[in-house]
């Protein structure tokens, strides 16, 4: 009886037991609340006499669309409406991703200005935009701004090519005409000699200490192997102008104004997060590194080329893709203004029509998912490309 | 860095500044455009040509007319108490005074006591609010959750998220560095699940599937369950920046409390954890203010906060004018900046005062 117990407290007291039976005890805990909830989940569905599976995604949807990137009519399934609420998401990360960089860049250097103005400018934007709610400014800029734009005969114009009024804008749109496929091959090519100029320039540089002018070769393989191929083909693509026909614009392409207002608010809200990312990486060079480059004999061109850019990256980079992602994932407001995005189109009109509760916001999630997850993998590998090789 | 210049006259100060070459004066005169365009216009619709007195639409329908400031006036006891019954409003100003006494109490530097506040604003007050606002005990009527709204909602959202995350995220972080496996992969697991989606598609959840994997016949209340998501999505960020916290704690830290004989959680408590939150400071007052923004989500699943109520209100007949809808989100937006601001602000003063602490002077 005596020696069982003593057994029984150094077992309890010594730390390795100790947390092989608190795990053991996480475990059970974990294993009882899922088999808990999942049996709650399976007696709600018996009730409602509803089976949980997703064959619902091979039935007719029913819904249009407003804005569909690859075919869709209300006869689609469920599974293409998930499709195109995914691209529609993408369209506009994509873009969003873009605009906020070029935007971000600009106002994080521009709070480095030796300008007091621009400093001072730059700063305003910086505060203001990233301590107002990110839904509050998509739904300003689709209620109050685009709401109260004029119709498309009062609406405004730019240069007579790009209009915008309460129908969203209007833009020069490329028509590509049979036979324009010559055009797609060669700007594949174009890239894929570009790389290869790159490579072999890296290559040489890496043996001999010095190289041929890679960067124009490579613009020269960008742009005059599509260009000899157009002139080859006899230009199978022709520019389409929006005009205005009766009440509405013909011809080009038209941005939804939801897509505009959303596009508007997610680029400039994170551009605001980018400009402070891009302010903190050119800060954190020190700034002996410009001083030692400088007294080496590099221009100040080359110093910020060679020396004071890729330093800079270097801390710019991962929190800038962090951006992305909250960019991407912050696309999702979308659903506040019917922007048909993922989460709208899916896990909102095909969520109440369906009633599959589980399945849609278990995929939806999971596309989520799997974005963050590739991104986090990609920074991974570029994290380690970058790592500082110390002594 | 902050040397003492020698003073400059108002000429040079211009010319080193604004117009020290030629690309420097045209980047001042694009900046003056700027201003031009963007600011001057505002103010003069803020402020010059705003419509400051009236009792409906017609006040603010005349030409030219600027901002509709009387509908934020008329509106204004829903954006701040939103459905709360009239005669109980009483009790929201009681917590919302309260909560001013003890936030001022601990923000400002000279106060005594900050352990004894602190305590009482994380234990007492919202037991405090919690039956003072819902009400239906010790005689005082009971308010549904239905009709709290506005800033109010806003608060509590915001409030109830980082009084939670704080010790959940606190432990997941711990959970995520611990030894032990099964810890460690159901924290990380947790963590990246919650961090790799959007908030909305959490509250989703939380309103659409939750109520499925309950037993039949618990209703959850609605709010409470917007609540436990939102808490839950804060407190995965949260223990990402603790992470960070614990990760810049040398490893002799540990080794020492080791040496001295402490076990784990006197080490954490009194060792590593103060450092590393000390550290952590700014990242999570940047939680705390990314918290307090997202809360206006709440307004996508039918919650009538801050932003809701105020979108609600601009689709008021009565005040139908061109200019009900910038004024509602300009107000709206100008409350959120306050906050979020005076939150950011805080946070940079306390970066210095903990900074000066520690830095050797430079």
């Amino acid at each position: 009886m005596k020696r069982r117990s003593d057994a029984f407290s150094s077992l309890a007291g010594d730390p390795r037991i100790r947390g092989i039976i608190a795990q053991v005890i996480l475990l059970a805990v974990l294993a009882g609340v899922f088999g808990w909830l999942i049996s709650n989940a399976a007696d709600a569905l018996s009730r409602q006499g509803k089976v949980f599976g997703f064959e619902f995604l091979n039935d007719t949807a029913g819904f249009g669309i407003i804005q569909t990137l690859v075919p869709y009519t209300e006869r689609s399934s469920y599974g293409r409406a998930l499709l195109v609420g995914l691209l529609n998401t993408l369209l506009v990360a994509a873009l969003g991703i873009i605009i906020a960089t070029v935007l971000g860049f600009l106002i994080g250097i521009g709070r480095l200005s030796q300008n007091w103005l621009i400093r001072q400018i730059a700063t305003v934007y910086v505060e203001t935009l990233r301590n107002l709610p990110l839904l509050l400014q998509i739904v300003f800029w689709y209620f109050a701004v685009i709401g109260s734009l004029p119709g498309p005969k009062q609406g405004y114009s730019l240069f007579g090519t790009f209009f915008l009024n309460n129908r969203g804008v209007f833009l020069p749109s490329l028509v590509l005409e049979p036979g324009s496929g010559v055009l797609a091959i060669s700007l594949v090519l174009g890239v894929v000699l570009a790389g290869v100029i790159f490579f072999v320039a890296r290559v040489q540089r890496l043996r001999e200490g010095r190289s041929f002018a890679a960067l124009p070769a490579a613009i020269l393989a960008l742009i005059g192997l599509p260009l000899a191929a157009l002139i080859a083909t006899d230009f199978p693509v022709s520019l389409s102008w929006p005009a205005l026909k009766g009440f509405n614009f013909q011809g080009g392409v038209q941005l939804l104004p939801e897509l505009f207002a959303l596009l508007v608010a997610l680029s400039t809200y994170t551009a605001s997060y980018i400009a402070e990312i891009v302010r903190a990486g050119i800060e954190g060079v020190p700034r002996g590194q410009s001083e030692a480059a400088l007294s080496l004999g590099l221009t100040r061109a080359q110093a910020l080329r060679f020396v004071i850019v890729p330093q800079a990256m270097r801390i710019i980079v991962p929190p800038l893709a962090s951006q992305y992602l909250n960019l991407t994932k912050n696309s999702s407001l979308a659903v506040a203004i019917a922007y048909p995005d993922l989460v709208s189109v899916f896990a909102g009109t095909a969520l109440n029509q369906t009633g599959k509760a589980i399945e849609i916001i278990l995929m939806t999630m999971l596309v989520y998912l799997s974005i963050s997850l590739f991104t986090a993998f990609a920074m991974n590998i570029y994290n380690a490309r970058i790592k500082l090789t110390e002594r | 860095m902050e040397g003492r210049r020698p003073a400059i006259s108002v000429l040079e100060w211009l010319r080193v500044n604004l117009f020290s070459s030629v690309g420097d004066t045209a980047l001042t005169l694009g900046g003056a455009l700027i201003v031009w365009f963007l600011l001057v216009p505002a103010l003069d619709w803020a402020f010059v040509r705003a419509v400051w007195t009236g009792d409906d639409r017609t006040a603010c329908i005349v030409k030219d007319a600027g901002a509709c400031w009387p509908y934020i006036g008329a509106r204004m006891g829903q954006i701040v108490y939103g459905f709360y019954d009239v005669a109980q409003r009483w009790r929201v100003d009681l917590i919302y005074a309260l909560g001013a006494l003890g936030l001022l109490w601990l923000t400002l530097p000279f106060m005594p006591y900050k352990r004894v506040a602190g305590v009482l604003m994380l234990s007492a007050y919202p037991v405090l609010a919690y039956v003072l606002l819902t009400g239906g005990m010790f005689g005082i009527d009971p308010v549904p959750t239905q009709r709290w709204g506005g800033l109010l909602l806003t608060l509590i959202v915001s409030a109830t998220g980082i009084i939670v995350s704080m010790p959940v995220g606190i432990l997941l972080a711990l959970g995520r560095q611990s030894d032990m496996p099964v810890f460690r992969w159901t924290c990380t697991a947790f963590i990246e699940l919650v961090r790799g989606v959007p908030l909305i598609t959490f509250l989703f959840m939380a309103s659409n599937m939750l109520p499925l994997f309950l037993p039949e016949g618990a209703a959850v209340d609605k709010l409470l369950r917007a609540l436990i998501a939102v808490a839950l999505f804060s407190s995965a960020y949260m223990a990402e920046v603790v992470r960070g916290g614990l990760q810049a704690i040398p490893r002799g830290q540990y080794e020492a409390s080791k040496a001295l004989g402490l076990s784990y959680w006197p080490m954490m408590g009194l060792i590593i954890l103060p450092q590393a939150l000390r550290i952590v400071i700014p990242g999570i007052v940047n939680s705390f203010i990314a918290l307090f923004k997202d809360t206006s989500l709440v307004s996508i699943i039918g919650f009538f906060d801050l932003l809701g109520i105020i979108q609600s209100g601009n689709s008021d007949p009565n005040w139908a004018a061109p200019n009900t809808a910038f004024t509602g989100f300009v107000f709206a937006g100008a409350v959120y900046w306050a906050f979020c601001f005076s939150m950011s602000r805080y946070s940079q003063a306390m970066e210095r005062r903990l900074g000066a602490g520690t830095k050797r002077g430079q």
